[in-house]
C-alpha cells in the first residue's frame, strides 16, 4: 500500500469505529483544508453519504469568503450543518481586543461547549494533526473530555492496537481525531490526488496566501506565489516556518495551545 | 513525506532520565526536521527559565514535562533520512507513565532501548525490555546513553552490553546492535564519534536505516473483522478492514463463528479511483454479499480452508495497566478485533516480575504494571488467532469498567480436557456428534442437545453405539463431508478410518456425523449421492437444504425424549 492509502484506510477505520460507537455524533467543519479532507473521509468511508451533522462554530469574525465557500458546499453535498455563535459573548463585545485567547475561549471553545450541551453529542470529530503543535503531538484517537469539555491530559487513557476509548460516563464526550496521524503535507498531497474543492484562500494571490485558516483578526498571511496544489507541495518542502505561525493566538504564551486545549479548545 | 516513500515507526523507550527525549530531540535538530518556529519556542523557554537549550523540550511540550525534565506522555514525530521516512514516538520512562509507554509502544515496529551508562540498567530498563517482547517488537537497538559521563570507556560500555543482553536473551530479545552514543553532545548520533574510535559500528542515523521491515501481511490467510454492516441505500455493505490477506470480487468466504459461507458479490466505493475487484491487508473496504443472512459487528469473513480459531477459552500473556488489580473470575469487557464481549480470567498460571522474572504460581491476581500468564474466558465462542500467526488478530485489550486496562496476546487455544468426541487414527480425524443426546425440554418449550462425555475414540476402540436417545447398528460408517473421511464401525468397535476419495461403498448402512442416516441403498444411489455432493461444493443454505431433505434422515436412529429441565455441564479445563 502506498503512504496516501495507508492514511486514509486508517482514516476511514476510525470515522466507522466512531459511527458505530456514538448515538449522538457531530463532525466540526472549520472549512479549512484539513476538516474538508475530512468531510472527503466520511464521504469515502459511508460511500457518498454522510450519516451525521457537520457543526461550524462561527465567531462571527472569520474571513468572508469562507462562509461563502461553506454554504456552498453544504448545499451540493447536501449536508445537515449546524452553525452556533455565541451570541451571549458577541452581545457583550466579544473581541480578540479583550486578549486574544479570552476571546478563543469565549467564542470558539465556550461555543463549542454550547454545542456539545445543546444536542447531547457523545462524539465530536474534530481534524486536528500531531503536527500541528506540541500539546496535539500529545493526543489520543478517542479523547476523552468531561462534563465541562476540559481535558485531562496528564493523565491520558492507553490506547494500543486500535481499540480506542469507548466507555466513559454519562455527560462526558469523546474526541474523535481521525486525521490526527497526517501531516501537512500529507493533506495538500491528498487534495491534489483525490482533487478535493478547497476554498480558495488557500492559493496566492498578489504574492500572499493563506497557509492556516481562522479568524481574519488573528490570521496572517504568508508572502507566496503558490497558486496551485503542485505550488503549495512543492513550497512547503523547502519551509522551515511552522504551519501555525500566522496564528496569532499561539504565539501569546509559550503554552498557549496546552492552556486552550485543556479547556476544551479543538 | 513522499508518497512512495517506505515509512517506519520507532518506539524509544528506557529508564526515567536516561536521555530518551534528548537522543530524539537531538537528532531531530541535526538532521534539521524541525521548524524554525519549534526551536524559537524552546531557546525562549529555556531563557526565561534560565538554563541552557534542552533538546528534550522539543518533545516535551506540556508545561510540565518541561519544569518537572520529565516526559509524561508520548509524542510522535516525523523526520526523514535518504532512505526513508521515520515516525519517532517518545515513550515515557517513569513507573507511573507505564500505561502511556505502553500506548507509544504498541504501534511501534522497531525500537531503541536506552540506558544511562553512569547509572546502568535500572527498573524500567528491563521491564520496557519486556514489554517490548510482549509487544512482538523483535527489531531493537539498545543505545548505551552518556558516555561521556564515563569518560567514553570501552570496559563501561561492555559490562553494560553483557549484563542487558543476557536479560533481554532470556526473554527471546536478541538486540541487533549496542551503540554508545552522548546524546547532548552529538556523539555517534549523525556521525562517527572520534571520542569512541574503538566502536567500529554505525552512528545512530546510519543504523536506524539499517532496520528491515516487515513484509505486508497481504500474503496471510484472509481475515476480514466486520466492522458495521451499512443500509444507506438499497445496497447492504459489510464495511471494515482486511487485517490480513486479499479478497476478491467472487470469491467463497465463510463467515465465523457461525460458519455461514456465501460469495463475494461486490466491492463498493464512491470515489471513481478507487474501483477494484480485489482488496488486501490493510485497506478499509466495503463488501456485499450473495447471501443476505443476518451478518453483525465482530464476525470474522475468511476463506473455508484457512479458518480462525474459534473457542470460549483461550491461554494469553497479558500486561496489566489498571488502576485496580486484575481478579480472578470477575468481570471485564474483552475488545479483540471488532469484537467486544464480557470475559473474565479463569486462572492466573503465573504472575511475572518484568524486572526480576520471577515468578509466581497460581496467583489470584494482577497488580497494576504487572504480566501475567492467564486463561481467558469469554461469554461466547470468538474468533482469534495466535499471536505468532498473526499480530492483528491475535491481541486484545481488557476493560475495567470505563477504563482500557490490560492488553494481552494470544498465546494459544486452551487444552481443554477436551470438548468434541472424535475419531482418530493418527492425523486422520473425524469431529462426530452422533453421540450427542437430544431432548424435548418441557421448562423451555424447545429442543435441546446435551453433548455426550467428549473422547477420542481410537482404531479398536468400543463405540458407544446405545444412548438414551439413538441407537446405531453394529456395522455402519459414518461419511464426513467436510474432513473428506469415511470412518467404519464394525461390531461396535472402531474398525478403519479411510479417506473418502479412497472409499469404495460396502453396502453398509451410513450415517453423517451428527448421526442422521444417508439414504443410500445401493451403489448406484451412492454414485448418484457422490455427484450431488460434488455439485453442492460452497453452495448457498437454500440448497443444502434441499439436499439435506432429500438424503438425510434425522429420526432413523434417533428418538427425541421429553425432559421435565436441562443442565448443561461446566467445562473442564487442564491447567
Amino acid at each position: 500500500m502506498e503512504h496516501l492509502d495507508r492514511l486514509e484506510a486508517q482514516s476511514i477505520f476510525i470515522l466507522r469505529e466512531a459511527y458505530k460507537k456514538f448515538g449522538k455524533l457531530g463532525m466540526l467543519w472549520s472549512i479549512g483544508k484539513d476538516s474538508t479532507v475530512m468531510l472527503w473521509l466520511a464521504k469515502k468511508a459511508f460511500f457518498g453519504h454522510c450519516p451525521f451533522p457537520f457543526i461550524h462554530v462561527d465567531t462571527a469574525y472569520k474571513i468572508p469568503k469562507m462562509i461563502e465557500f461553506r454554504d456552498t458546499v453544504a448545499k451540493e453535498y447536501n449536508l445537515e450543518l449546524i452553525v452556533h455563535k455565541n451570541e451571549e459573548a458577541l452581545q457583550e463585545g466579544m473581541g480578540p481586543e479583550k486578549g486574544r485567547l479570552v476571546c478563543c475561549k469565549a467564542l470558539k471553545t465556550d461555543g463549542l461547549q454550547q454545542v456539545v450541551t445543546k444536542y447531547e453529542f457523545e462524539g465530536l470529530i474534530l481534524g486536528i494533526r500531531r503536527d500541528e503543535e506540541g500539546s496535539r503531538s500529545k493526543e489520543r484517537v478517542f479523547s476523552e473530555r468531561n462534563k465541562d469539555s476540559e481535558w485531562d491530559y496528564t493523565n491520558q487513557p492507553p490506547e494500543l492496537w486500535d481499540q480506542f476509548k469507548t466507555d466513559f460516563p454519562k455527560g462526558n464526550h469523546i474526541r474523535v481525531h481521525p486525521i490526527l496521524h497526517w501531516n501537512e503535507i500529507d493533506i495538500w498531497a491528498y487534495i491534489e490526488r483525490e482533487n478535493i474543492p478547497l476554498v480558495d484562500l488557500y492559493f496566492a494571490k498578489n504574492g500572499k496566501r493563506y497557509r492556516s485558516l481562522g479568524c481574519a483578526p488573528c490570521t496572517g498571511q504568508i508572502d507566496s506565489n503558490a497558486t496551485t496544489v503542485s505550488d503549495i507541495i512543492a513550497e512547503l518542502k523547502n519551509t522551515k516556518v511552522s504551519e501555525r505561525a500566522g496564528r496569532a493566538q499561539d504565539q501569546e504564551d509559550s503554552y498557549a495551545m496546552q492552556k486552550l486545549r485543556k479547556d476544551g479548545y479543538m | 513525506m513522499d508518497i512512495a516513500r517506505e515509512v517506519l515507526n520507532i518506539v524509544v523507550v528506557g529508564h526515567v532520565d536516561h536521555g530518551k527525549s534528548t537522543v530524539i530531540g537531538r537528532l531531530l535538530y541535526d538532521t534539521k526536521s524541525i521548524p524554525e518556529g519549534a526551536i524559537e519556542r524552546v531557546k525562549r523557554i529555556s531563557k526565561e527559565k534560565g538554563k541552557p537549550f534542552e533538546y528534550a523540550y522539543l518533545l516535551d511540550a506540556f508545561e510540565e514535562e518541561q519544569k518537572q525534565g520529565i516526559t509524561i506522555d508520548t509524542t510522535r514525530l516525523q523526520f526523514r533520512t535518504d532512505q526513508r521516512d521515520y515516525v519517532i514516538i517518545d515513550a515515557p520512562g517513569h513507573k507511573e507513565f507505564l500505561k502511556n509507554m505502553i500506548s507509544g509502544a504498541a504501534s511501534a515496529e522497531a525500537a531503541l532501548l536506552i540506558i544511562d551508562a553512569n547509572e546502568g540498567i535500572q527498573e524500567q530498563s528491563k521491564r520496557h525490555g519486556y514489554i517490548l517482547s510482549l509487544l512482538g517488537i523483535q527489531k531493537a537497538y539498545v543505545l548505551v546513553n552518556k558516555m561521556d559521563l564515563i569518560n567514553y570507556s570501552e570496559d563501561g560500555f561492555n559490562e553494560i552490553k553483557q549484563e542487558m543482553n543476557e536479560f533481554l536473551n532470556s526473554l527471546h530479545v536478541y538486540p541487533l546492535k549496542y551503540i554508545p552514543v552522548s546524546a547532548f553532545f552529538g556523539e555517534n548520533l549523525t556521525s562517527q564519534s572520534d571520542k569512541m574510535p574503538w566502536y567500529k559500528g554505525e552512528s545512530l542515523l546510519k543504523a536506524i536505516d539499517l532496520f528491515e521491515k516487515e513484509p505486508g501481511l497481504e500474503g496471510r490467510p484472509l481475515r476480514f473483522p466486520i466492522q458495521d454492516v451499512y443500509k444507506f441505500d438499497n445496497r447492504r455493505i459489510i464495511a471494515g478492514r482486511i487485517e490480513s490477506g486479499t479478497l476478491n470480487v467472487g470469491d467463497q468466504i465463510l463467515i465465523s463463528p457461525s460458519k455461514k459461507t456465501t460469495r463475494v458479490k461486490s466491492i463498493e466505493y464512491w470515489a471513481e479511483r478507487d474501483k477494484t475487484d480485489s482488496v488486501s491487508a490493510g485497506m478499509s473496504v466495503g463488501i456485499t454479499v450473495a447471501d443476505e443472512f443476518f451478518n453483525q459487528r465482530g464476525e470474522f469473513i475468511s476463506y473455508a480452508h484457512d479458518e480462525p480459531l474459534c473457542s470460549e477459552t483461550f491461554r494469553a500473556n497479558l500486561f496489566w495497566m489498571g488502576k485496580n488489580s486484575l481478579l480472578r473470575n470477575k468481570e471485564y469487557k474483552l475488545k479483540l478485533a471488532t469484537q467486544e464481549i464480557e470475559c473474565e480470567v479463569i486462572s492466573i498460571t503465573r504472575v511475572i516480575d518484568a524486572t526480576t522474572l520471577e515468578t509466581i504460581e497460581d496467583a489470584g491476581q494482577v497488580n497494576t504494571n504487572d504480566v501475567a500468564e492467564v486463561i481467558m474466558r469469554t461469554k461466547k465462542k470468538i474468533c482469534f488467532d495466535e499471536f505468532k500467526n498473526n499480530q492483528n488478530t491475535g491481541r486484545f485489550v481488557v476493560v475495567d469498567g470505563y477504563d482500557v486496562s490490560g492488553g494481552g496476546i494470544v498465546s494459544g487455544l486452551v487444552e481443554a480436557i477436551q470438548t468434541v468426541n472424535k475419531f482418530a487414527k493418527s492425523e486422520l480425524q473425524m469431529v462426530v456428534n452422533c453421540f450427542d443426546e437430544y431432548y424435548y425440554v418441557l421448562s423451555e418449550d424447545t429442543v435441546k442437545k446435551l453433548q455426550g462425555r467428549p473422547h477420542t475414540f481410537s482404531v479398536g476402540d468400543v463405540i458407544p453405539v446405545g444412548g438414551q436417545t439413538y441407537a446405531y447398528p453394529e456395522d455402519f460408517n459414518v461419511l464426513d463431508l467436510q474432513a473428506q473421511l469415511v470412518a467404519k464401525v464394525r461390531k461396535a468397535k472402531l474398525h478403519d478410518i479411510v479417506k473418502l476419495s479412497a472409499y469404495d461403498y460396502d453396502s453398509v448402512p451410513m450415517i453423517d456425523p451428527t448421526g442422521s442416516f444417508l439414504r443410500v441403498a445401493s451403489k448406484g444411489e451412492y454414485l448418484t449421492f457422490a455427484n450431488e455432493v460434488e455439485a453442492l461444493h460452497g453452495s448457498e443454505y437454500t440448497k443444502l437444504a434441499v439436499f439435506a431433505n432429500k438424503w438425510l434422515d434425522f429420526s432413523k436412529y434417533r428418538r427425541i425424549q421429553y425432559l421435565k429441565n436441562i443442565t448443561l455441564p461446566e467445562l473442564e479445563y487442564q491447567i
